[in-house]
C-alpha cells in the first residue's frame, strides 16, 4: 500500500505549488487545482479503506496495523526515537475516508461561496495545508508525529480563521483560537514527553513491562493529553475559542470547525484507547464526565443564540461531548462487555461529521443569500431556497436522532453504552439529545420557517445558491441519508473484532419518542409567525436568557482572569521587573563596554613607538616582580 | 686591569640611549640610526661575554660578526623602504604615516 | 689596581661612545645624528680592538663605519628636505620616553652589576684570522658554514629587495 504516500503529499504538493505561484494564477486556475488534487487524494483515500478492509481480517480476528511507511527521523536513544511514517489501521483508514469526502465537499463548494474574493488562490493553499495536516495526524505512527501534525493543524486553522484579515474580529478570533488551542498543546506536549520516558517509546504499542513498572505515571501522562486534545476537541472550559472561530469563512467552519480538525481530540483518545482501558479506566471516566457536562453546557447556550453559526458551533462542541462520552463510557475493550462506546463514539465521529458538515455548508448557502449570520434576517426561506431547506432538514433530523438519518445510529449507541455505563449518565445523555432537537428544530424553524424579515428580503430577494454549492449538499445529504446504514461494527471495534451493530430497542424507542417530543415543542413554540410561548420564557428567565446569551459567561471569566489578574498582578510586575531591572542591566553592561572601549580606544593610537614604549614598561614590570618575589 | 663591568656599562647605557632615541624621534631615519645603537650595543656584549667568559669558544664572536651582516641587510632594505616613502609622500615623518590608519 | 694605558684607552673611549650615543639620539639635525652615530661605531670598533678582536673591528669598521654610515649619510641628503630638523617633541611624550629609558637604564644596570659571572679573565692575544677563517668555513662542530651561507643568501635577497623597493616605478 506504498501508494498511500501519495494522500500525504499531493495536498502538499498543491499547497507548495499555490502558495508560491498561486498570484500568478487566475481564481479558477488555483481552484480547480487544489480540487483535483483534492479529489485524486480522496480516490486515493476511498482506494486505500478498499484494499485495506479487503484484505480481511488477520488470524486473531481483527485487522492488521500496517506501517507502509516508517522512518526514524530523530533518534533520541536506543529505544527512544521519534518516527515519521503512516499508520494504516481501521480508525485511521476511517478518518482518511472522512477527511478527504469533507475536505472534497469544502472544496466544491468554495467555488461558489468565496466566488470573487481576495486571496483565493491563498484560501485554496491554506485548504491545502490544512487537509495534509489532518491526513498526516490521522495516519501518524507515533504520538509525536502525530503532534506535530496537531501543531501544524493548529496552524493552519489559524490562518483560515484568520483569513479575512482586514476584520478586527477574525484576526481576534484567530489569535484566540491558536493561543488557546495552543495553552491546551501544553499538556499535550508535557504528556508526550512523560509518556515517552516512562513507556520507553513513542510508539502507541509500548512494551507491556515498561507499562506495568511506569505506575501512576502512564494515567497522569494520559490524562495530560487529554488536555491537549480537549483543547483541539473544544472541550469545557477549553472551548471558548470554537464559536468565536465561526468568524472564518463558512466553508472552512464546516471543514476544520466542525467535521475534521475538532474531533482531532477524540481520535487521539480513540487511539490512545488501549492504553486508556488498560491502565486509566478512571481517567477515561473523566473524560466522560467532562464530555457530558460539555455537551450539556454547549446545548444549553445553542438554545438562545441567534447566530445560525454559533448555533452550528455549539452544536458541535455538544456533540463532539457526545462522541468523548462515547468513548468515556466504556469500561473494558469488549464490545459484547462495556467496550461498545469505543465503536458508538468513532461512528458518531464518522456521521456527525457528515451531517454537521452539510448543516454548515448549508448554513453557507443562506448567509451567502441573505448576507447576514443573524436568525433577525432569515425566516421564511423555504420558499426560496427549497435544496438547501430539504438538506438541512435532513441534516437537523439527522442530528435529532431520527430514523433512517445516519445520527439515530450513531447517538442510539452512545445512549446505549451510557446506559449500559451507568443509568445516570443515560438518562443525562437522552437529556441532551432532547435539547439537541430542540436547539436544531428552533435554527431550522427559525430560518426556514417563522417569523419573515419581509422587509429585508423585499429589498434583497434571496435565491439559492449556485449549482457548485449545492451538489456537495445533496451529496452529503445523500451520505447523511445512507451512512446509518453502514455496518460499523463489521470495521471497527474496540478490541478489533467483529461486531454487528443491533440496536436496543428500549433505549431506541425512549431516543426516538424524546427527539420527537422535542421536535414537537420546538415546532409548537417556533414554527408560527408569532411566538408568544418563546417570547414568554424569554422574559419570565430573563436573567437565565441572559446568561445563556453570554455563554454563562466563560469568556468573561477568561477576560477577568487574564486580564484583570494574571496581567495586572503577574504580567506587570514581571514587565516592570523585565524593563527596569533586567533591560537596565543590559544597559548598563552595554554602558560599561561602550565606556570602557571609549576609554580603550585612544591606546589604540596605531603609533609604533608608544606600542614598543608600553612592551618595555611591562617587561620592566614583570622584571621587577621577578626580582622582588 | 678593566673589568668586564665596565664594557657592560658602556653598552648598556648605548642600548637604553638608542632606546629613548627609538621613542623619542619623530624621523624614520633617526629611528633607524637608534636602531643601530641598540644592534651595536649587542654586539659588544657577545664580542666582552666571548672574551671574557669563554675566552676558548668563538660562538660571540661570530654572532657579533653575523649580527653586523644582518644588521647591514637590514639597514639597506629600511633604507629603501624609506626613500620609498620618501617618493610616495615627500616625508619621512613616522606622524604622517597614516595611510593604513583605520 | 692601578691606572693602566689600557684602562685610559678604555675609559677614553668609554667617554667617547656613552657621550656620542647621547647625543647621537638628542640632536635636532639629523645629520649630527649620522656623524654621531658613526662616532659610536668607531668607538664600538676600538672596543673590539682593545678585545683583541681585530677581524671583528675591521669588520665593524667596513661594514658598519664604511658602508653603513654612508648609506644614512646618502639616503639623509636624498630624503631630507627643510625637515631636517627634529620636530618639537610635546614634553609629555618626551618625559615619558626618558622615563621608561632611564628605568630600564637602572634596572638592567642593576642587574649586571649585581649578577656574578662566571669567573672571568681577560687573555691578551691575538686571534689569528687562520682559526676564524677555518671556524666559519667548517661543517664540523663549531663550525658556521650553514650561518655563513644563510647570511650570503640573505644578503642577496637585502639586495634584490632593496633594489625591488626602491627602484623607480
Amino acid at each position: 500500500m506504498e501508494y498511500t504516500i501519495l494522500i500525504l503529499l499531493l495536498p502538499f504538493l498543491s499547497f507548495l505549488v499555490l502558495g508560491l505561484a498561486g498570484m500568478k494564477m487566475s481564481n479558477r486556475l488555483a481552484g480547480t487545482i487544489g480540487t483535483v488534487v483534492l479529489g485524486i487524494v480522496a480516490v486515493a483515500s476511498y482506494y486505500t479503506a478498499f484494499d485495506y478492509f479487503a484484505a480481511g481480517r488477520g488470524a486473531d480476528g481483527t485487522f492488521p496495523t500496517l506501517m507502509p511507511y516508517n522512518a526514524v527521523w530523530l533518534p533520541i536513544s536506543e529505544s527512544l526515537h521519534i518516527d515519521m511514517g503512516i499508520l494504516l489501521d481501521p480508525i485511521s483508514v476511517m478518518m482518511l475516508v472522512v477527511i478527504s469526502t469533507v475536505s472534497l465537499m469544502v472544496h466544491i463548494y468554495s467555488f461558489g461561496y468565496m466566488k470573487g474574493e481576495r486571496g483565493f488562490q491563498r484560501y485554496y493553499a491554506f485548504l491545502s495545508l490544512f487537509t495534509m495536516s489532518m491526513l498526516g495526524l490521522v495516519v501518524a505512527t507515533n504520538i509525536f508525529q502525530m503532534y506535530l501534525f496537531w501543531e501544524l493543524v493548529g496552524v493552519s486553522s489559524y490562518l483560515l480563521i484568520g483569513f479575512y484579515y482586514t476584520k478586527k474580529e477574525a484576526i481576534a478570533a484567530s489569535k484566540k483560537a491558536f493561543i488557546v488551542t495552543r495553552f491546551a498543546d501544553l499538556g499535550f506536549l508535557v504528556g508526550i514527553l512523560f509518556y515517552g520516558y516512562y513507556a520507553g517509546t513513542f510508539t502507541f504499542t509500548p512494551q507491556l513491562q515498561m507499562l506495568a513498572s511506569a505506575g501512576a505515571m502512564i494515567p497522569l501522562a494520559l490524562g495530560l493529553m487529554f488536555i491537549g486534545g480537549a483543547g483541539k476537541s473544544a472541550m469545557f472550559p477549553l472551548h471558548i475559542w470554537l464559536p468565536d472561530a465561526m468568524e472564518g469563512p463558512t466553508p472552512v467552519s464546516a471543514l476544520i470547525h466542525a467535521a475534521t480538525m475538532v474531533v482531532a481530540g477524540v481520535y487521539l483518545v480513540a487511539r490512545m484507547f488501549p492504553l486508556f482501558i488498560g491502565y486509566a479506566p478512571e481517567v477515561l471516566h473523566w473524560v466522560a464526565y467532562v464530555g457530558a457536562f460539555t455537551a450539556f453546557y454547549a446545548a444549553s447556550v445553542a438554545c438562545v443564540q441567534s447566530d445560525i453559526k454559533r448555533v452550528l458551533a455549539f452544536s458541535t462542541i455538544s456533540q463532539i461531548g457526545f462522541m468523548m462520552v462515547g468513548l468515556g463510557v466504556c469500561t473494558s475493550a469488549d464490545p459484547h462487555d462495556g467496550g461498545l462506546g469505543y465503536m458508538a463514539g468513532m461512528f458518531h465521529l464518522f456521521t456527525h461529521a457528515m451531517f454537521k458538515a452539510l448543516l454548515f455548508l448549508g448554513a453557507g448557502c443562506i448567509i451567502h443569500a441573505v448576507h447576514s449570520n443573524e436568525m433577525s434576517a432569515m425566516g421564511g426561506l423555504r420558499k426560496y431556497m427549497p435544496v438547501t431547506h430539504i438538506t438541512f432538514l435532513i441534516a437537523c433530523l439527522a442530528i435529532s436522532g431520527i430514523p433512517p438519518f445516519s445520527g439515530f445510529f450513531s447517538k442510539d449507541e452512545i445512549l446505549t453504552a451510557c446506559f449500559a455505563f451507568s443509568p445516570v449518565m443515560g438518562w443525562v445523555m437522552s437529556f441532551i439529545a432532547a435539547m439537541t432537537a430542540f436547539y436544531m428544530f428552533r435554527l431550522y424553524y427559525g430560518i426556514f420557517w417563522g417569523r419573515e424579515n419581509k422587509e429585508l428580503h423585499a429589498r434583497h430577494v434571496p435565491h439559492e445558491a449556485p449549482l457548485s454549492m449545492t451538489v456537495p449538499l445533496i451529496f452529503l445529504a445523500l451520505v447523511t441519508c445512507g451512512a446509518g446504514f453502514i455496518p460499523f461494527g463489521e470495521f471497527i471495534s474496540s478490541n478489533g473484532q467483529s461486531y454487528t451493530i443491533h440496536l436496543d430497542s428500549q433505549v431506541a424507542i425512549t431516543s426516538v419518542c424524546i427527539a420527537v417530543v422535542a421536535i414537537a415543542v420546538a415546532t409548537w413554540m417556533y414554527l408560527r409567525e408569532r411566538q408568544p410561548v418563546a417570547d414568554q420564557l424569554a422574559k419570565t428567565f430573563k436573567g437565565l436568557h441572559r446568561a445563556a446569551y453570554h455563554r454563562f459567561y466563560i469568556d468573561d471569566i477568561y477576560q477577568f482572569v487574564t486580564h484583570k489578574v494574571i496581567f495586572a498582578c503577574v504580567s506587570t510586575p514581571i514587565a516592570w521587573f523585565d524593563r527596569h531591572v533586567v533591560d537596565q542591566f543590559m544597559n548598563f553592561l552595554a554602558w560599561c563596554t561602550n565606556a570602557s572601549s571609549e576609554e580603550i580606544r585612544s591606546w589604540q593610537s596605531g603609533n609604533v613607538q608608544q606600542y614598543t614604549r608600553v612592551f618595555l614598561g611591562g617587561v620592566l614590570v614583570l622584571v621587577l616582580v621577578l626580582l622582588l618575589i | 686591569m678593566i673589568q668586564m663591568e665596565y664594557y657592560l656599562v658602556v653598552s648598556t647605557i648605548m642600548m637604553f640611549a638608542g632606546i629613548y632615541g627609538f621613542f623619542t624621534r619623530r624621523n624614520l631615519l633617526a629611528i633607524l640610526i637608534s636602531v643601530e645603537l641598540i644592534l651595536n650595543s649587542v654586539d659588544i656584549n657577545f664580542a666582552v661575554f666571548n672574551r671574557f667568559l669563554f675566552p676558548g669558544q668563538l660562538e660571540g664572536f661570530f654572532f657579533a660578526l653575523f649580527a653586523i651582516g644582518v644588521s647591514a641587510a637590514e639597514t639597506a632594505v629600511a633604507i629603501a623602504i624609506i626613500i620609498n616613502i620618501y617618493r610616495n609622500i615627500r616625508n619621512i615623518q613616522v606622524k604622517n604615516m597614516n595611510e593604513l590608519n583605520g | 689596581m692601578g691606572i693602566t694605558l689600557e684602562l685610559i684607552v678604555f675609559l677614553i673611549l668609554a667617554v667617547f661612545i656613552v657621550a656620542s650615543s647621547i647625543l647621537a639620539v638628542t640632536t635636532k639635525r639629523i645629520l649630527r645624528a649620522a656623524t654621531y652615530l658613526l662616532f659610536v661605531l668607531f668607538g664600538t670598533a676600538g672596543i673590539y680592538f682593545q678585545l683583541n678582536y681585530s677581524f671583528l673591528g675591521a669588520v665593524q669598521l667596513l661594514i658598519y663605519a664604511g658602508g653603513i654610515t654612508v648609506l644614512y649619510v646618502f639616503s639623509i641628503l636624498l630624503t631630507s628636505s627643510q625637515g631636517d630638523r627634529a620636530e618639537k617633541l610635546k614634553n609629555s611624550k618626551m618625559f615619558a620616553g626618558l622615563l621608561t629609558a632611564l628605568a630600564g637604564l637602572v634596572i638592567c644596570l642593576f642587574l649586571t652589576l649585581k649578577n656574578t659571572f662566571l669567573p672571568s679573565h681577560f687573555e691578551h692575544g691575538e686571534l689569528p684570522v687562520s682559526a676564524i677563517g677555518m671556524s666559519m668555513m667548517s661543517g664540523e662542530k663549531y663550525g658556521y658554514i650553514l650561518p655563513f651561507e644563510v647570511i650570503s643568501v640573505l644578503l642577496l635577497a637585502c639586495i634584490i629587495g632593496g633594489i625591488l623597493i626602491a627602484r623607480k616605478r
